[in-house]
């Protein structure tokens, strides 16, 4: 049987990667992915607390992540493709002043 | 025995990917690690039972948000990523910054975690999606009407953001009247 | 069952093998079967000359198939053009293994259903099995490098994604009249007779309206006429599959058949009463007869999609989206609604 600690410790590295992948990656795509990425971390250890207090909030929890992440998803995308009508560069270094 | 294989199997095929999602320099190659990441924490939400919740994972974050991913990067054609002076200096501090949160993580949540059955998981505890929608439209109704009004605001919220600057009708609508010509 | 791990290997291996084998043969003769079809509702014969009425054409395709050039263009993104129509046959071929096709028979003392796996979310797993078909075709046009691939890949994705939505939705009338996701359970809901005469099969029992919803908006899942503008060739060259030839354009067409053959799977097994039909003989026909009227019903549906092939032309792009997001989802919105209340009313 598997220990919950483990599938705790997956979702603490899936997070820092995502962290991590925030802080150095220049493109706003790949900025964003990095942020699905950590909640999904975050869903893992959801589902891990679910199923050590065998609750199904855990899992309800997770649902409503997802549809929260979605909305998120969509509208971050359009503003990336405003961002890339108006600057037409997706490098985060580029995108640093007010006024073009 | 197997579920232990099976977890580390999907548990580095998961690391694996989101590694891959920060080395690729290419966002398409980073959108389908990130789809390899999800499908394989859909595994992992099946080998705790949570069925619906895997199913949800492929059907919504796989096969629908980052379909969205894929669209937006094949439309505004992003190259490559360039090799700019501040990204040289959050190469060489990302990766030991890792190794550092995720140590932390890892040792809180070994150390702190007391409860005895952190020590093994025992006993069948399903997610049908019975007992989720008994969950959802009884106790948790009003977070679940709210996500509603909230997809709601973000799909207006896209379409005026994504729509061509100066015009929310866009300007290809078929009711346009043809330009005047002159005579 | 008192089955052991290697018994259980055994026999979950040599149905694959059948499945895979059944199935590759099926899209091999609907590829037949559309040609002949479409042929003679064309006023034309169809294929006739390689064998009896041109019963092994699909063979002297699959040998020009291995036979032609594979050629691959040098402006392609390599990785994901290799890649993207492995992607979409395997899964195609994948959700096959979710369909029960009979009963429970009992096969050299062994007592097992005929199907690879039961799944108490069977019918998710195919959801989002289809969900995850339209990265073969985005990722297809995009790494194709050209503007008729690019376009036509986009255009497909975008209605798969747009029609996916009026297909769940279709299907929650049946869930809530089942009230399973198993869709062994969902067929035996569905046996026995009602009125003396008329089966209990779910488009009589008042889906009609899912089912006209579920047939609209599986013949845009799987790019067929009157939805195949993504592939029209006097529109956009061939689509997403512009730049693919020979054993990797088999593939995408193997994955649109076998598509096809799901989708048809889906519908009898949800609204045709699945393998339900007059059983009679020895023991051994009422073992065979369950999976006779399942394929009789898969071929009726197929015949359909034929048919319609043939006769109607094709939807403009936005004609197509509009129908898709204006018409069938809220029709299938209210398809929901309705069941339900007649569902609670009656409790």
């Amino acid at each position: 049987m598997v220990p919950v600690s483990y599938y705790l410790v997956l979702s603490a590295i899936l997070f820092a990667l995502g962290v991590v992948g925030f802080l150095i990656k220049r493109n706003l795509i790949t900025l964003f992915m990095s942020i699905e990425l950590m909640l999904n971390a975050v869903n893992l250890a959801f589902v891990a607390f679910a199923w050590q207090w065998k609750s199904l909030n855990g899992q309800v929890f997770v649902f409503f992540v997802m549809v929260v992440a979605a909305a998120e998803a969509a509208v971050g995308l359009a503003i990336i493709i405003a961002v890339f009508r108006t600057r037409e560069t997706l490098n985060v270094d580029r995108v640093n002043l007010l006024k073009l | 025995m197997l579920q232990l294989v099976l977890f580390f199997v999907f548990g580095t095929i998961a690391v694996a990917a989101a590694v891959n999602l920060l080395a690729q320099r290419h966002p398409i190659n980073s959108a389908l690690s990130l789809v390899v990441v999800m499908a394989s924490v859909a595994m992992l939400f099946l080998l705790m039972g949570a069925e619906f919740l895997a199913a949800i994972q492929v059907i919504v974050y796989a096969g629908a948000i980052m379909v969205l991913f894929v669209f937006v990067i094949m439309l505004l054609n992003a190259g490559e990523e360039e090799r700019t002076a501040g990204s040289r200096v959050a190469k060489r501090l990302g990766f030991p910054a890792v190794v550092l949160l995720a140590g932390l993580l890892a040792w809180t949540l070994l150390t702190r975690n007391q409860h005895p059955a952190t020590v093994e998981l025992s006993g069948r505890f399903v997610g049908s999606p019975v007992a989720i929608a008994q969950l959802i439209f009884r106790d948790f109704l009003l977070p679940f009407e709210v996500t509603s009004v909230l997809i709601l605001v973000a799909i207006m919220g896209a379409v005026v953001l994504a729509s061509p600057a100066g015009t929310t009708t866009g300007r290809g609508s078929p009711e346009q009247p043809p330009a005047k010509r002159e005579e | 069952m008192g089955l052991t791990v290697t018994t259980f290997v055994v026999i979950s291996v040599i149905k694959i093998v059948i499945a895979l084998v059944v199935l590759l043969t099926a899209v091999a003769y609907t590829t037949w079967l559309e040609r002949k079809l479409v042929g003679h509702i064309q006023n034309r014969w169809g294929p006739k000359r390689v064998g009896p009425f041109g019963l092994l054409q699909p063979l002297a395709d699959g040998l020009k198939f291995i036979f032609k050039e594979d050629l691959t263009p040098p402006h392609v993104y390599k990785p994901l053009y290799i890649a993207a129509p492995i992607l979409s046959l395997a899964l195609a071929l994948t959700s096959i293994s979710l369909v029960p096709i009979g009963n429970w028979v009992e096969v050299g003392g062994v007592y097992t259903p005929i199907e690879i796996t039961d799944v108490n979310i069977g019918l998710l797993i195919i959801l989002g099995i289809t969900s995850l078909g339209v990265y073969g075709i985005a990722l297809a046009g995009w790494s194709s490098n050209s503007k008729y691939s690019l376009l036509g890949g986009l255009r497909a994705s975008a209605q798969m994604v747009s029609y996916e939505i009026a297909l769940g939705l279709s299907l929650v009338g049946v869930l809530i009249m089942s009230g399973s996701l198993n869709l062994r359970e969902i067929v035996d809901m569905q046996g026995g007779h009602m009125w003396a005469w008329i089966p209990r099969w779910n488009i009589f029992r008042g889906q009609i309206v899912a089912f006209f919803v579920y047939l609209a908006a599986a013949f845009a899942e799987t790019n067929r006429v009157p939805f195949d503008l993504p592939e029209a060739e006097s529109e956009l060259v061939a689509g997403y599959h512009t730049e693919y030839s020979s054993m990797k354009f088999a593939m995408f067409f193997m994955a649109e058949y076998a598509n096809m053959i799901t989708v048809a799977s889906i519908a009898t097994l949800l609204f045709l009463g699945g393998w339900h039909g007059p059983l009679f003989g020895p023991w051994w026909l009422q073992n065979i007869l369950p999976v006779f009227w399942f394929a009789l019903k898969v071929f009726g549906f197929i015949f359909l999609y034929i048919w319609v092939r043939g006769t109607l032309p094709r939807f403009r792009y936005d004609q197509l989206m509009a129908f898709g997001w204006k018409f069938l989802f809220p029709l299938a919105v209210a398809n929901v609604l309705v069941t339900s209340l007649i569902v609670a009313l009656q409790k």
